[in-house]
């Protein structure tokens, strides 16, 4: 296989020593399996996400974006830009779907950009794609199980997609009720996926989950338990915001609500990466604050 | 304090609808809305909603200005994008209750105090300051932001959740001093100027 | 004519062979059925197979042939022989397939084969091959009643097909409704905006061709005949008549407006700022491009509001209440009228369910992309204060009440049909008139009543009109046969027939153009139009044994039979259906078609083999209309579902042709129960012969007097209605009824 580059945008969350940090180690594994090459975005910044809405306005929101498809462009040329992150990629996407249907947007950032001096580099042509739209279109599922060397045989997923990389802009042939991929993908390395988990698209609350913490474990307990339910062993997710929210606020809801949830909640490149033979430190599987033990197992094996 | 305010109801008398159209993010889709009531039913925080988005729009419609734009409504959305998907009339919800509930702020009139609104403003101000987001100083503001007491009993509850993330290495507890965003600040923040400034020129907000 | 001689064909493909002792069944053919020529094959559609039978009916004389193969309904084209009456005995879906294929089920599905053979035989002596009917008419002009957009319609497709056509319009003019507005709702690409009605291109098309002849200010005023050979008086206002020989009739009459004064609340005839959506159309007309001004003091209109279901779609008395279709496209358009002119007119539509049939979503959200402002709610008064229009409305969405001021009103009011007399309302007033009571008669059968003089003045002894079915919409069978009306050879289309705007008029009008032309190319020919397309049977009556009750002639569901002098039935062939309705009525049944009678089905009834009551195994007789019920049991069959091997079943041609003598004889003989299978029943019936399974019903109803009179449970018989898709249920019915059989025991009269 020709190895293949990208020009990847990481996002804040899975910097050094961030929330997501244990994503970046799993991808990063997975993606030297894969003969994936990422092409880091210098002096990339923050896409604003969705919640910053309020402050931000629309303008500065898509300069933001703006900014990286600018400097992707400019740097690295003919590389379709990658996320990890449902919010980074939704963000940027946006701002390209906007920017290219209004010539008044466009101008107007541009105009903004030529204060940076990255005005002319700004084309707005390249495809803001999502690591598991990489996977599953570029490497594909008999691509993805070629490295395998391990199964995931014993292990039973919730595949909890959740909401921004499902929704509103969605991968190719999936629907937004009830897309398969990620079940695919467990099922790919040996995995037991429970293909209709109820929850499988229910938000967790994102970012409300800050503002609004008891409306949204409301959402997250029943999240948990709907895999619970389901006979799940863990959740697996492909967002760094569902894998905080699900994972981190389990000790809280028990509390409120008199439950003894404790599953671990794992990214899709901790999976292949295990699957891959990779070691629990560079699955990231150290990252997970309730730990993975099926999958630490199988990677010490 | 509500100079900007005053202004647009001078200017749009009674026409609502027209003030949304023309200031709103996406507002132009509003009148569009065919009242079934799919992105009420689909909206995780639906029942939070005092008026769901199908309310809203009707509101919108009935010149209910003052109620739509001070109503916390809005603020209720976590950009799950659900409606989106669901509206058959394809109207771009999601971005039209923040469209909204960015205006109403903007305005000055959107609930003063809103958790998803200050939160929102936080978490803007700690992205723009360096580029990148800031972690441990969101989330300590955020503990704080209802002041000091508060914050230590907030912060203290959550000092288990702090704890797991720094022994997992997904916290960095010395952000405070050693975060790192883009190589320059300051030209970021001469973007975010000028673009504030062509988006208030655009929708007259100018003041 | 020449002596009978009846064939029998037994095949054995298909796997009936394997599972059948077929030489037992010739046998029973040969020795039982007295059939002289008895053959099997292995392969009977195939070529040789079909060959075989050719030769014996050319060489060998044979008049009537019996073909124990698959059901009547398979393999129609190479059994369908012309010149011989031909019987089917279904061992194929009726025997084997529904039949496990195991030794303890071989004795019975060996002798429901042996009594579905021993049926066979006996209903083909009694058959004979129809031959059409002799008094067929000639004549292939269409009559078109009603000038307005439909009937143009139906005169110009009718006469490019290439049928004359005579056109026949009460009022001056031609065009009705259409030929009054400003511009019609569009129909066609991008659907964004009104356009042109049309209408005078469409008059000129008429006035241009000379295959239509057109009548104004005329009216029908006698219609006589059948299907082939009406004949019309048409009158004009002068008085002069004259006399017109057509084939067959489309009534095309249209609707009258709802009359709004009967909605004071919503101040109408209180301000005359209050219109309704025609009077709106003349506003726009008169204003031309320019802006409209109100009607009380000229003031240019600023803002307006469209009510909704104005007196439609409500319960209450003096109500519509059904849905008129066409008026919030209409509203749409109206509200286009001003915002096309002046966009900063206020238009609010004010709807509970708004329904854009056609493409009008389209056209709705161009309304919506022109600031035409939606409003779901319910206008409950509307007052008139200061020289302006206060609508007070309950908002459903904020579920609170709330007024908007408007210049202008506007109420859609909706169609109500000119469907003529209700001819089943006028008899029954005359039933009670007859029986001295004074009381006002089917107060609820029509809530508004416009027109009453009668379209058509048919002088048909069922009445002057044609039937309705529901809030005085003439009557037409909703999914099959739309167009067709109760009356043979005369079909309605447009609002007469339900409500509708003018695209689904056209539409309308056009397939109802076309039925009007297959029914004079069918009826020249002498045969049945549908849904018994074809068919050459036509009835025929012993004269001598009428006790002229009067039955047939009344209950006939498409008025074919007329009275003589002496009471007697006088059958219009040309106008039948040939469901059989008027036998099933018979109490001395006297009527009979050639290939379908009292007999016919009363011999297969009466030659199945009758174990004793010791034998455990009782007989199950269903009666399954051809139509749903007997598809949905081959259907049933075709996908292995299995059902009691005691039941025998007979197709009949509706449940209307069921005369009750067949479910005395049945028990009388030892059936210990008989179950009727037929169509739905009801306002929203999918009988095909309208009132078949109905009158079926009623008439099964009334069976349990005989019943206890023979000291038989009445739950013996039973009548189901049953779709055609009901392919699962049909098996479990009869499973299910063979069980309650087998709790209430064996018919007594077994072995009497």
């Amino acid at each position: 296989m020709a190895k293949k580059e990208y020009s990847f945008y990481p996002g804040c969350s899975s910097e050094r020593k961030a929330s997501a940090s244990n994503y970046m180690v799993s991808v990063d594994a997975m993606c030297e399996k894969l003969d994936i090459k990422l092409n880091e975005i210098p002096d990339w910044n923050c896409c604003g996400a969705s919640i910053g809405y309020a402050e931000g306005g629309e303008l500065p929101r898509h300069v933001m974006n703006a900014r990286n498809i600018a400097l992707s462009e400019q740097n690295n040329p003919n590389q379709d830009i990658v996320a990890t992150c449902a919010a980074c990629w939704l963000g940027a996407k946006e701002t390209a779907d906007r920017l290219d249907a209004s010539e008044q947007l466009l101008a107007d950032t541009r105009e903004v950009l030529k204060e940076a001096g990255l005005d002319v580099h700004l084309k707005n042509e390249t495809p803001i794609r999502h690591m598991v739209e990489v996977l599953i279109e570029d490497i594909g599922y008999e691509g993805i199980k070629e490295p395998m060397v391990k199964s995931l045989e014993g292990i039973k997923f919730a595949g909890y997609v959740g909401c921004q990389t499902n929704r509103p802009f969605g991968v190719d042939g999936e629907s937004f009720e009830n897309p398969m991929y990620l079940d695919k993908m467990v099922e790919t390395v040996g995995g037991e996926a429970i293909r209709d988990y109820e929850k499988k698209v229910t938000c967790c609350g994102g970012a409300l989950a800050f503002s609004e913490p008891e409306k949204s474990q409301e959402q997250i307990k029943d999240i948990i338990e709907a895999a619970y339910d389901q006979g799940a062993d863990m959740i697996v997710t492909p967002c760094p915001v569902c894998q905080m929210n699900v994972e981190v606020y389990q000790d809280q809801i028990n509390k409120t609500y008199g439950t003894k949830f404790h599953i671990p909640v794992t990214y899709y490149s901790q999976l292949l990466t295990v699957a891959y033979g990779g070691s629990a430190k560079e699955a990231g599987l150290n990252g997970n604050i309730i730990r993975a033990k099926q999958l630490e197992e199988i990677a010490a094996k | 304090m509500n100079d900007v305010n005053t202004t647009m109801v001078d200017k749009y008398r009674n026409d609502f609808l027209k003030e949304v159209e023309e200031n709103v993010e996406e507002g132009h889709w509003v009148k569009m809305c065919m009242q079934c009531g799919v992105c009420s039913g689909s909206c995780p925080f639906g029942p939070h909603w005092d008026h769901p988005p199908q309310e809203i729009f009707m509101m919108i419609r009935a010149g209910k200005r003052d109620e739509v734009l001070t109503t916390e409504s809005m603020w209720m959305c976590t950009s799950c994008y659900n409606c989106i998907v669901r509206c058959p009339r394809e109207l771009p919800i999601t971005h039209i209750m923040h469209g909204l509930a960015n205006y109403a702020h903007r305005l000055g009139i959107a609930p003063k105090m809103n958790p998803t609104r200050r939160f929102s403003a936080i978490f803007w101000n700690n992205i723009t300051k360096t580029g990148r987001v800031n972690e441990l100083a969101l989330s300590l503001k955020l503990y704080f932001m209802d002041g000091f007491g508060n914050g230590v009993k907030k912060a203290l509850a959550m000092k288990k959740v702090g704890i797991g993330m720094i022994k997992t290495k997904r916290l960095n507890p010395l952000a405070l001093v050693n975060h790192k965003g883009v190589k320059n600040p300051k030209e970021l923040h001469t973007l975010i100027k000028k673009a504030r400034e062509i988006e208030d020129r655009r929708k007259g907000l100018a003041s | 004519m020449s002596e009978n001689k009846t064939a029998v064909y037994v095949c054995k493909g298909c796997g009936i062979g394997d599972r059948l002792d077929t030489d037992q069944l010739a046998n029973i053919a040969e020795s039982e059925g007295k059939c002289s020529l008895v053959r099997q094959h292995d392969f009977l559609c195939n070529a040789d197979g079909v060959n075989t039978i050719r030769n014996d009916i050319d060489s060998e004389a044979v008049t009537h042939v019996v073909i124990a193969a698959c059901s009547r309904r398979a393999k129609t084209d190479a059994f369908g022989f012309d010149d011989v009456a031909v019987g089917r005995a279904n061992l194929r879906e009726g025997v084997i397939w529904v039949r496990p294929d195991s030794e303890e089920a071989r004795e019975t599905t060996q002798e429901m084969a042996d009594d579905y053979v021993r049926m066979a035989c006996a209903e083909i002596q009694y058959m004979k091959q129809p031959e059409a009917n002799q008094n067929a008419g000639t004549h292939k002009t269409i009559l078109v009643v009603g000038g307005g957009i439909s009937g143009i319609t139906a005169a110009v497709e009718s006469s490019k097909a290439g049928y004359a056509a005579l056109l026949v319009e009460k009022s001056g003019q031609l065009g009705g409704w259409a030929a009054k507005l400003h511009k019609r709702v569009p129909n066609s690409e991008p659907f964004a905006d009104p356009q042109d009605t049309g209408v005078h291109d469409l008059i000129k098309l008429v006035e241009d061709d000379n295959n239509i002849t057109v009548f104004l200010n005329s009216t029908v005023t006698r219609t006589s005949g059948a299907p082939g050979q009406f004949s019309v008086d048409i009158s004009a206002e002068s008085g002069d008549t004259v006399t017109e020989n057509v084939g067959s009739i489309i009534q095309a009459s249209g609707f009258s407006n709802y009359d709004a004064n009967q909605l004071p609340e919503l101040g109408y005839g209180k301000s005359p700022d209050v219109v309704d959506q025609a009077q709106l159309e003349e506003l726009a007309r008169q204003a031309g491009d320019g802006p409209m001004t109100r009607p009380s003091d000229g003031k240019e209109i600023e803002s307006v509001v469209f009510v909704q279901c104005a007196g439609q779609r409500s319960e209450k008395p003096g109500h519509l209440p059904y849905c008129s279709g066409h008026c919030c496209n209409t509203s749409i358009k109206q509200a286009m009228y001003f915002k096309d002119t002046n966009p900063d007119v206020d238009t609010m539509v004010m709807f509970d369910d708004l329904r854009t049939p056609g493409n009008g979503e389209d056209f709705y959200r161009s309304a919506q992309r022109k600031g035409v402002i939606f409003t779901k709610g319910k206008a409950q008064q509307v007052d008139a204060a200061n020289g302006q229009l206060q609508v007070n409305f309950r908002d459903m969405i904020l579920d609170e009440d709330a007024v908007a001021n408007a210049d202008l009103v506007v109420l859609a009011t909706g169609q109500v049909p000119n469907s003529g007399v209700d001819i089943e309302a006028t008899a029954a007033a005359d039933a009670e008139d007859e029986s001295a009571e004074s009381e006002s008669a089917a107060e609820d059968t029509q809530e508004v009543s416009v027109s009453v003089d009668s379209i058509l003045n048919l002088t048909y002894r069922q009445g002057v009109d044609l039937p309705h079915l529901r809030h005085g919409f003439s009557d037409s069978h909703f999914i099959c046969f739309p167009y067709e009306t109760r009356r043979s050879g005369i079909y309605t289309c447009g609002p007469v027939r339900r409500p509708m705007d003018i695209a689904q008029t056209q539409e309308d009008a056009t397939g109802a153009a076309l039925k009007a032309i297959q029914a004079v190319e069918n009826a020249v020919l002498g045969r049945a139009a549908h849904p018994r397309s074809g068919d050459l049977s036509f009835p025929s009556f012993r004269r001598e044994g009428c006790t002229q009750c009067k039955r047939c002639t009344v209950e006939c569901p498409f008025g074919a039979i007329d009275e003589d002098e002496q009471r007697y039935p006088v059958f219009n062939e040309s106008r039948c259906r040939r469901c059989g309705t008027c036998m099933g009525a018979c109490p001395v049944r006297v009527i009979s078609f050639e290939n379908y009678s009292v007999d016919t089905v009363g011999q297969q009834i009466k030659n199945v083999d009758m174990p004793d009551e010791f034998d455990e195994k009782p007989r199950l007789l269903v009666l399954a209309c051809e139509n749903d019920a007997y598809p949905a049991l081959d259907m049933a069959a075709q996908q292995g579902l299995e059902y009691s091997a005691f039941v025998r079943i007979v197709p009949v041609r509706c449940l209307g042709s069921v005369n009750t003598i067949w479910i005395t004889d049945a028990l009388n003989s030892g059936y210990d129960g008989v179950m009727l299978m037929g169509c739905k029943k009801g306002d929203d019936y999918q009988c095909h012969f309208v009132r078949g399974s109905e009158l079926a019903h009623e008439r099964m109803s009334k069976i349990d007097d005989t019943l206890q009179q023979l000291q038989l449970e009445p739950e013996r018989v039973v009548t189901h209605e049953v779709e055609i898709t009901d392919i699962h249920r049909v098996p479990t019915l009869i499973n299910e009824y063979a069980a309650k059989i087998d709790e209430i025991g064996m018919n007594p009269f077994k072995g009497f």
